[in-house]
């Protein structure tokens, strides 16, 4: 009989910076330690069955906390969820004993197609319903709490009923998932859909961020020439991001924070840093409220 | 059709129009935003053949590889999240990808890319001590009832093309020259880290294909002597023990 899966005893991440860990910085990672809070990953980069990626993964873990971040389960999806996926994501939470498994409020797959992106659901009470009910299946299958990322959007659905912070507010409640707040997505959404970031914020349960994410945004314009803010992972934070995540701090306390890149990645170097700067915020944020 | 369904289908046609039921409060038109989504869909998924298939692109040019693999996209959409194992029959498409007819070796050079991504991503296996795969080998007793177990990263592939030449032609080494039109044998595996791709003989080929397929050294080494091949055993064996690639030697079961 297999053992459930279940996340690292020392459960939570420590409230300092860390790094996304990218193929490119495995060795370098390696042999200069860098003083960082965690390491995360992208759960599905790791669903390979040797090789390199497990290889500089095993070791990295011996010496960091790591967080599995999930791009691929769907959670919004109109679909059942993917058992096969899930049975894969308790391997690696077994495997790897992660402090935190995250996930997006999003669908990717529909029917038999795998999207590659995260993309808008309709908030209505049946999205709300079946999101819930798929955040619980999450939850008793890898038996621990899932961190819910708040989405970058560019459209919204006409008939959805509630606002985005709200949906998410209530899916916390029922389920008693955390919050991963991702500040450059609310910065995104916020701009995309004219809204203010500081009344978006106001409205999340600010109270059940486990982790926060930063990232860099690329930007260009709608039909109508408006700012339209694009989440691609591909620049430095942006000063504003960077100001809203001192904002958010001020009402969290010290919450471990992710410097995100996926693309255009930099030296090792930089993305430090990134990290650096963080943590002086991190450090000058007191505790906890 | 649900609105999800609707949603999926013109992210991956570009003909189709917008989704209905789309808004935006700045009030521009939602096409104008579903392209965002159409795009990130699209190029994150060519991105990721380009990834997997980098001396296809070359071979081509990046205006070309990219078109060719937006038909494939469109055509083949993932259908699993796991995406080191997208596009494992991309060299099919290219095969039948009319406008690609004048590069007629291109649908090998994925097959033998589409290898080193599986190599580099195969299970975990330790290679046998080198002393001992000799003690063995060297062992009368034991020699003629041996099947030898090769990495799982290890696999083959046959060309009427010189397949590893014009992959080799398009790494960092100095390219000697070579006519891409002559037939060429390629194993490919993974030492420690490292994906490794080589040019074998055809009697070398059929060895080791021999081997994969469970048949006993003596079975193997007989037949090869059958087919009069080219094999130089000893060198082969030499190379698969060098490059860590005998992971055990076992007694051939004898079947009651």
């Amino acid at each position: 009989m297999s053992k459930a899966p279940s996340l690292a005893t020392d459960t939570r991440l420590p409230p300092r910076a860390g790094l996304g860990l990218k193929t490119e910085h495995f060795r370098e990672v390696l042999q200069t330690r860098p003083d960082l809070g965690f390491f995360e990953v992208h759960a599905e980069n790791y669903m390979v069955a040797g090789g390199p990626f497990h290889h500089f993964l095993g070791r990295i873990r011996e010496q960091y906390p790591l967080s599995l971040h999930g791009v691929g389960l769907s959670i919004g999806g109109e679909g059942p969820l993917d058992n096969a996926h899930l049975q894969r994501l308790a391997a690696l939470i077994e495997r790897y004993q992660p402090q935190s498994f995250s996930e997006h409020l999003a669908w990717s797959s529909h029917g038999p197609m795998f999207l590659n992106d995260l993309l808008p659901l309709a908030y209505d009470e049946t999205t709300l319903k079946r999101v819930c009910e798929h955040i619980d299946q999450v939850q008793s299958s890898l038996k621990c709490t899932l961190l819910l990322e708040n989405p970058a959007t560019y459209l919204a659905f006409e008939d959805s009923t509630l606002d985005e912070p709200d949906f998410i507010s209530e899916v916390i409640r029922r389920t008693g998932c955390g919050l991963l707040l991702d500040v450059n997505n609310v910065y995104v959404s916020c701009i995309n859909h004219c809204r203010d970031p500081l009344a978006y914020l106001d409205a999340l349960p600010l109270h059940a961020t486990g982790e926060i994410h930063l990232a860099g945004f690329a930007e260009d314009a709608d039909s109508l020439g408006e700012r339209l803010l694009i989440d691609d992972h591909g620049a430095p934070i942006d000063n504003e991001v960077w100001r809203l995540y001192r904002t958010v701090l001020a009402r969290t306390g010290p919450v471990a924070t992710l410097i995100e890149r996926d693309n255009r990645i930099p030296t090792l170097g930089v993305l430090l840093a990134e990290a650096a700067q963080a943590d002086q915020l991190l450090n000058t944020a007191g505790g906890r409220p | 059709m649900s609105r999800y369904s609707e949603f999926a289908a013109a992210l991956l046609d570009p003909h189709k129009a917008c989704p209905q039921g789309l808004t935006c409060a700045t009030g521009a038109d939602p096409e104008s935003r579903f392209a965002v989504y159409r795009n990130n869909v699209l190029s994150s998924l060519i991105n990721a053949l380009a990834d997997n298939y980098p001396v296809v692109a070359q071979l081509v040019g990046e205006d070309f590889f990219r078109a060719m693999a937006g038909m494939y996209v469109q055509s083949a959409a993932p259908r699993s999240p796991v995406m080191s194992d997208y596009g494992a029959d991309f060299a099919g498409f290219i095969e039948h990808f009319e406008p690609a007819a004048n590069v007629p070796y291109l649908a090998d050079v994925a097959r033998l890319e589409r290898l080193q991504v599986q190599a580099w991503h195969a299970a975990d296996a330790r290679p046998m001590d080198a002393h001992q795969v000799m003690q063995v080998l060297s062992s009368p007793a034991s020699h003629d009832h041996l099947r030898v177990g090769l990495h799982p990263s290890l696999h083959l592939l046959q060309s009427p093309f010189a397949v590893v030449a014009i992959w080799a032609a398009h790494q960092q080494a100095p390219v000697v020259p070579f006519d891409p039109f002559s037939p060429q044998y390629a194993l490919v595996l993974r030492n420690d880290l490292e994906v490794e791709v080589f040019a074998i003989s055809p009697g070398t080929h059929d060895f080791i294909q021999d081997l994969l397929q469970g048949v006993s050294l003596s079975t193997a080494i007989d037949a090869s002597t059958g087919r009069d091949s080219d094999l130089e055993l000893e060198h082969t064996l030499a190379q698969l023990i060098s490059h860590r690639a005998i992971i055990h030697l076992l007694p051939e079961q004898v079947l009651p």
